[in-house]
């Protein structure tokens, strides 16, 4: 049991500490020269560009922490016994959510009062019939948007996920001392709970911080799609952690059958991103609903987003498909960090092809800004996760399933 | 040189597993083991080829695909030329997501039945076929290793059988 406690290393929180400084500057500059693009938008341009990008990365980087979140409740429910050799990487990598959280509390919040206007609804004069602004459509759809329920909505996905999150991580340490099973049982019971609320409230968040961007269109599939989009994304994060901790020499008892499962895991979940993804087009292509059709002509019409969209598209789908089928490649680690990068990457892009067509519409970049930012969110996440891998010993020690995951072998 | 099958029986996998990896390092060859259930990791010990079932499976997807993307090129394209959702293209590029559905489908399908079909045909389990499996007690709770060897050495083998645990042993 060597290398049990991890150390986050000089190097390492320096480029980390690099990496926020200069996402920091880049929304700081951001905010001084993001100014409304000459003969464009009817409706005042309040740094559109720069709370576009930040709701991207916000969401993407809030939706690793959240799904890691949701994978460790996976595993309590379903009594995986492989994972328990893992368990502290995605439990490290769950500790993004409550910061993740914070950060998309407060552009929502800046949305509420103003700052922004991203989100058309939160304009109280698209519901005045005398206003110029009246949108007959989103007063429709108003009940659902009234400010007062969707506050109430968006702090009780916070706080119930972040209370699920701490109560895992809490137990977690708890059963290092203590040992038995009465955690593992109390586990179970609260896994199962928030898979339930998860269900819920993963389908309904995405609508309301993501699909409301595009207010006027609507998709049943859309909280699927989201969800699998930030699933594979906590998974790709996990894996490379993991990979990343082998490396460097920890993990000793982590075999090569452990991360053949993380691989079948990018596998398949890339997989039902890609047919939800194809799920979602293809029905609006088929039927062709003006209203329903609007979303992807807002993406196809414009060459870049076009291109960004198909490209995105079929690297999320084909280079996992092609490179992680055999078995040799699940079990090698070039592959799974060539393919794990490449579609990071990838799903950022759907994010920003999710979000900026509602919001910058035509005048969308893909340049400094956008790259450092992301660049900043990264290096948070990545600080975040590499103090958390400090804090516990990276291999459980009394889960009642540790000889069972140190053997796991097939 | 003559050469005959010891069939050796164990009451547990483990004494088996230490009795072929040691058979195994002493370079005797062993021909296969009979289980009422699958043992990780036996094939590797005892020498058996990573399948290549695989590889057939995804010939057979790869045909399945291919079949039936001409498929709906030719119903939908070339023979009856089809509007589909309203919007008359004609041409297989701009119609190919409504295809996806059929061309997957039928990709599974082609890959899971020539799996199956090959499986069998490899493994010679056709109807009416003889059984294999030398001793009906491994498929309740027993463990069988068959191993090859010649006259000279079936004593020393016996032994070393003996002395890692074998229940029963029996020349064929």
């Amino acid at each position: 049991m060597n290398n049990l406690n991890y150390t986050f290393t000089k190097k390492n929180k320096n480029i980390t500490i690099a990496l926020m400084v200069i996402g920091l500057i880049t929304i700081m500059a951001g905010f001084f020269t993001d100014h409304a693009p000459e003969g464009a938008l009817t409706v005042e341009y309040k740094h559109t560009r720069l709370w576009a990008n930040l709701l991207v990365n916000g969401w993407f980087f809030m939706g690793i922490g959240l799904l890691a979140t949701f994978f460790m409740a996976l595993q309590y429910a379903a009594e995986a016994a492989w994972s328990a050799a893992v368990k502290r990487v995605y439990e490290a990598v769950s500790s993004f959510l409550p910061v993740g959280s914070i950060i998309i509390f407060l552009i929502l919040l800046a949305g509420q009062l103003h700052l922004h206007n991203l989100y058309e609804w939160m304009d109280p004069d698209v519901i005045d019939k005398s206003s110029t602004k009246y949108d007959a459509v989103i007063a429709d759809k108003y009940a659902y948007f009234t400010p007062w329920f969707f506050w109430l909505r968006t702090l009780a996905y916070l706080v119930i996920w972040n209370l699920f999150q701490r109560g895992f991580i809490k137990r977690s340490l708890e059963e290092d001392i203590q040992g038995g099973t009465a955690i593992h049982y109390k586990n179970i019971t609260k896994g199962a709970l928030f898979l339930v609320l998860f269900a819920v409230t993963s389908s309904t968040s995405s609508w309301d911080w993501m699909m409301s961007l595009d207010v006027h269109w609507f998709s049943s599939i859309y909280g699927w799609y989201a969800f699998a989009g930030m699933w594979i994304s906590a998974m790709i994060t996990i894996i490379l952690f993991v990979i990343y901790l082998k490396h460097k020499g920890y993990l000793p008892q982590v075999n090569d059958s452990h991360i053949h499962d993380l691989g079948k895991w990018v596998f398949a979940v890339s997989f039902l991103w890609s047919y939800l993804w194809f799920c979602q087009f293809m029905l609006i292509w088929y039927t062709n609903i003006p209203n329903e059709a609007i979303y992807f002509q807002e993406r196809l019409n414009d060459f870049g987003y076009m291109i960004l969209m198909w490209t995105m598209f079929f690297i999320n789908f084909l280079f996992p498909m092609i490179l992680l089928m055999s078995r040799d490649s699940k079990r090698n680690y070039f592959f799974l960090v060539f393919v794990g990068c490449i579609i990071f990457v990838g799903h950022w892009l759907d994010v920003f092809i999710m979000v900026m067509p509602g919001t910058v519409k035509g005048l969308w970049h893909l340049g400094w800004m956008e790259i450092g930012t992301a660049l900043g969110f990264l290096g948070l996440l990545l600080f975040t996760v590499n103090r958390a891998l400090a804090k516990a010993p990276l291999m459980v020690q009394k889960h009642p399933f540790l000889d069972e995951a140190i053997h796991h072998h097939y | 040189m003559n050469t005959s099958a010891i069939h050796a029986i164990y009451d547990d996998e483990e004494p088996l597993l230490a009795a072929a990896k040691d058979l195994q390092s002493k370079g005797i060859k062993i021909l296969d083991i009979f289980s009422p259930f699958p043992i990780h990791g036996i094939d590797e010990i005892i020498g058996i080829p990573r399948t290549r079932l695989a590889i057939t499976a995804f010939i057979y997807g790869a045909v399945g695909f291919c079949l039936s993307a001409l498929m709906m090129w030719y119903m939908m394209i070339y023979n009856w030329p089809t509007d589909i959702g309203g919007k008359p293209s004609f041409a297989f590029y701009m119609n190919v997501p409504s295809f996806i559905p059929i061309i997957f489908e039928s990709t599974v399908l082609c890959a899971a039945i020539g799996l199956v079909i090959t499986f069998f045909i490899r493994c010679w389990l056709l109807p009416g076929a003889a059984p294999k499996n030398p001793d009906p007690r491994t498929t309740d709770d027993k463990f069988l290793m068959i191993i090859e060897t010649n006259e000279e050495n079936k004593n020393n083998i016996e032994t070393l059988l003996i002395k890692g645990g074998a229940a029963e042993i029996s020349f064929k």
